[in-house]
């Protein structure tokens, strides 16, 4: 499939970068004239996912995570968020809701839910040690394509 | 800094901004201050102002929940938007916190 556009950014895990993310994916998209649903969708999901890197993969300590997103010809964005840190034991488990491994931080253990339900893939690499990448997909409306076809 | 209303034993809490892991803590440690006052029985949450929200929301209101839950309170949320409720939904949260309209 044809790349449309490609961006990659890499930034400290650190909370305040949460929002920043978010900032960054929806400038992404945003030239694809996407619904404001679909907009809000890939910012939870990129939020979710970035959350987990900075709690869970680095346990907020120092570390870099990367944003890697690519537009596709058809429309369909693919996002990665990239960590090096301690990755993910059992990655089946990690994925059931409400399962968490700072409970007593009031993590919800929603986060791959939300992410599953607002996107339309959602895969998980991991080595335990190494890090973790998870990838969003995500078919977007494309309007643009709709309003050219129309055009 | 929040923005409440304290009338009787209820303490209505205006949840405005984006909600996320980060933006969270300092609004948990406001709310715990808030809830120390043992006279509060009851949370309203009220959500009108909120523009983004992730997961991180649901773990704020069930610790608030389990902690009203103790003296006999509850917890309530109001003026929430459909996403909002989305992912609330999802975790089942309607089933101990009330949806006020």
């Amino acid at each position: 499939m044809k790349i449309k556009n490609e961006m990659r950014l890499d930034f400290p895990a650190a909370g305040k970068n949460e929002s920043f993310a978010r900032l960054v994916i929806s400038a992404f998209v945003l030239p694809l004239n996407p619904t404001l649903e679909e907009l809000a969708d890939v910012k939870t999901a990129v939020s979710e996912a970035v959350t987990n890197a900075i709690v869970h993969g680095y346990a907020d300590a120092p570390g870099t995570v990367r944003l890697h997103a690519v537009l596709y010809e058809d429309d369909t964005l693919k996002v990665d968020v990239i960590d090096n840190g301690r990755g993910i034991e059992d990655i089946a488990l990690a994925r059931t809701p409400f399962f968490t491994t700072c409970a007593e931080d009031e993590r919800s253990g929603m986060g791959f839910t939300v992410m599953e339900s607002f996107m339309d893939e959602v895969s998980v690499q991991s080595k335990p040690g190494r890090g973790t990448t998870v990838t969003l997909v995500k078919r977007l409306r494309a309007c643009e394509t709709e309003s050219a076809r129309r055009a | 800094m929040l923005s409440y209303e304290k009338y009787k034993g209820k303490l209505t809490v205006r949840l405005k901004g984006e909600l996320d892991h980060a933006s969270i803590a300092p609004i948990r440690a406001e709310l715990d201050q808030l809830l120390n006052d043992p006279k509060v029985k009851h949370l309203v949450l009220d959500m009108e102002g909120v523009s983004f929200m992730d997961s991180s929301a649901i773990g704020l209101v069930i610790g608030r929940y389990k902690a009203l839950a103790r003296r006999g309170g509850s917890v309530s949320v109001t003026r929430t938007a459909p996403r909002v409720d989305r992912i609330f939904e999802m975790a089942g949260l309607y089933q101990i916190v009330e949806k006020r309209a």
